[in-house]
């Protein structure tokens, strides 16, 4: 049914819709003209991204890795890249072209992103190096890991175990401690001593004034 | 406790003292005089604050362990990075604004009013721009809701790893929000009969993006002005939010700029990189949209060990659902042998936080604390050994598993887990 309007806001002109509109889905819908190879893509890349994602996709420190990981989704601490884990190509488009590099987003051209991706589908062995990614060649490259996602099916298979009425009393024979945090040791402290901003028992005097200015 | 008692009329040394007076009262001892009592003190005596000091107030300096605080390991760097609520030091439900928790991708932008702009566009009858004034034109709601990052409790997947609730808990906030259904946004665009999915869009330089199913959109979720009574702060979305009851705070894209009708899911970064959760086999979920019951016991916690002794002591926590209210909350104090309801304390709204309590006499001795939230669907909060059966221990994000703290004789409390 139709609803009651407000007669609020005012219609879009093409040209704002055009340069906010820029999300890429994984039929291409969304996908600009243009195009880009391996070999641009890697003096990009060089130039733009290797100095947080290494120049083979490896990652620096604690930056995402981009590349590798395949055969690691079983494992303990898997390793999920461009190659090893995502599954629409689409993806790798529309967030560079979105937000990368991390400092300068909305910088990179179409065509540019072309190249980049193309690039990062050679650093995960995908295409080879003389590879030209267009919207033409777009549907083409098939990604690893596009049938590794299923849709939320807790519903179907946890929440029937989860809701059946619960122990009240005598549920188990005894409790065993298996695993403390402070063994592990990584939580942020000020003093080195116990956990930070314990709060401060109220039998401690209260913290001085600062100096009068 | 006692231990101090002999260091003079100190406040430290009174209380030592009242602390054994109070085991000794029945027998007749006359606790000494407090000189808090009966000497004249300063702030009975002297002026304080006139009311032109603070037009905005902060909190009282003794409390400056309430802050956020971040786990600097955790991300490259502290700009798309989170921190953490202290909820060890909260109590009831409302989460005070300065101190909620924040996660960005690309920073906390600023963003003016007059700068502000929401477009919807895609499958619609009319591509639409609404200014921050028109929003503020349109029928309003108010709602409270709880917003929790889908990583929260993440770390602990593999095992107890950090010490204190505002860590292994704290990716979270409640508010009172006020704000415009997307439902009559959509309605003043026209959706196109074929529409059946929406992607919301925020305009900082991550460009963060969800695909969220309309029906969902049209139900009710909202685009938030006001939370707590007042504006959203800077780094809550300022000046307006999308707010996605009961799902996972991903969604709940700040700073909005865009709401586009389509026929299909964009699978974006951020719900097929990020946001999707994997499996021992390899395998991953999407779309783990919904929050499940879930609870933890604030207080005591690690960071707030039992410093009183023997003796009645409140145990306080949070419980809440994504799939609507909390029915009921049970605590252990011996790891889950007995379990005893508790007292759900205050208010109790759909998709919101609420607050228990469980009033104990402490002997003293070492006990296991947990605490189990049951929903109205009559979901009960797993165990974390539940969850790996059916997960493993690599997906990350959606642990709702029940939290264990250890106290000590002594009073400390630290995280732990147990068989």
């Amino acid at each position: 049914p139709a609803a009651a309007q407000m007669g609020l806001g005012r219609e879009a002109t093409p040209e704002e819709v055009a340069a906010w509109d820029i999300d890429v889905r994984p039929d291409g819908l969304g996908l600009p003209e243009g195009s880009g190879d391996v070999a641009t893509g890697e003096g990009l890349y060089v130039e733009k991204c290797a100095v947080c994602h290494g120049d083979f996709g490896e990652a620096v420190g604690r930056w995402p890795v981009l590349a590798g990981g395949e055969g690691t989704l079983d494992r303990k601490d898997p390793v999920k890249t461009v190659g090893s884990y995502w599954p629409y190509l689409s993806t790798v488009w529309d967030y560079v072209h979105r937000a990368m590099p991390f400092t300068e987003g909305r910088s990179l051209t179409g065509d540019e992103t072309y190249a980049i991706t193309a690039y990062l589908l050679y650093l995960n062995d995908l295409v080879d190096e003389d590879f030209e990614l267009s919207r033409e060649t777009f549907l083409e490259v098939e990604m690893p890991n596009a049938d590794g996602f299923f849709v939320d099916d807790r519903d179907a298979v946890e929440v029937a175990e989860f809701s059946k009425p619960p122990c009240m009393s005598a549920c188990k024979a005894e409790t065993t401690v298996t695993r403390h945090a402070t063994v592990i040791d990584v939580t942020p402290d000020d003093d080195g001593a116990e956990t930070s901003e314990t709060e401060a028992p109220v039998e401690t005097a209260a913290v001085p004034a600062p100096a009068a200015a | 406790m006692s231990d101090d008692s002999d260091k003079g009329p100190s406040r430290r040394g009174f209380l030592g003292a009242m602390a054994a007076g109070g085991a000794l009262a029945a027998g007749g001892a006359r606790a000494a005089s407090d000189p808090l009592i009966t000497e004249v003190q300063p702030w009975n005596q002297l002026l304080g604050e006139g009311v032109d000091e603070t037009p905005y107030g902060l909190p009282i300096r003794f409390e400056s362990d309430v802050v956020r605080r971040d786990v600097p390991w955790l991300t490259a760097d502290p700009i798309s990075s989170v921190n953490f609520t202290p909820i060890h030091a909260l109590e009831g439900t409302i989460t005070p604004q300065g101190c909620a928790f924040e996660r960005h991708h690309a920073g906390a932008i600023e963003l003016a009013k007059p700068d502000y702009r929401l477009m919807i566009n895609g499958l619609v009858d009319r591509q639409m721009v609404f200014t921050y004034a028109d929003l503020e034109r349109f029928p309003r709601e108010t709602h409270v809701y709880f917003m929790e990052c889908a990583a929260n409790s993440g770390m602990e997947w593999a095992g107890a790893q950090l010490n204190g609730c505002q860590f292994t808990q704290g990716m979270i906030h409640n508010m009172e929000y006020v704000g415009v259904p997307v439902r009559l946004l959509l309605e003043e665009a026209g959706v196109k009969p074929e529409g059946k999915w929406v992607l919301a869009e925020g305009a900082d330089a991550a460009g963060m993006t969800r695909s969220i199913p309309l029906e969902k959109m049209l139900d009710d979720c909202l685009v938030a002005f006001k939370a707590n009574g007042e504006a959203l702060r800077k780094e809550h979305g300022y000046p307006a939010r999308l707010v996605v009851p009961g799902w996972e705070g991903n969604m709940w894209v700040k700073w909005l700029r865009r709401l586009e009708v389509g026929d299909e899911p964009w699978e974006q970064r951020e719900e097929t990189s990020k946001y999707t959760d994997v499996m021992a086999d390899g395998s991953a979920r999407k779309w783990t949209w919904v929050m499940d019951a879930k609870s933890v016991i604030t207080s005591p916690s690690p960071q707030a060990p039992i410093t009183h002794g023997k003796g009645p002591l409140v145990i306080t926590g949070l419980a809440w659902s994504g799939r609507g209210t909390i029915r009921r909350v049970d605590v252990t104090t011996d790891g889950g042998i007995t379990w005893h309801e508790a007292r759900l304390s205050g208010p109790s709204f759909s998709k919101a936080l609420h607050r228990f309590h469980f009033d104990v006499d402490w002997d003293g001795s070492e006990m296991i604390l947990q605490s189990r939230a049951i929903d109205d669907t009559g979901y009960v909060q797993p165990t974390k050994d539940q969850l790996r059966a059916f997960r493993g221990e690599n997906s990350i994000y959606h642990n709702n598993g029940i939290q264990t703290w250890l106290v000590m004789p002594d009073g400390r409390v630290e995280n732990v887990e147990i068989s």
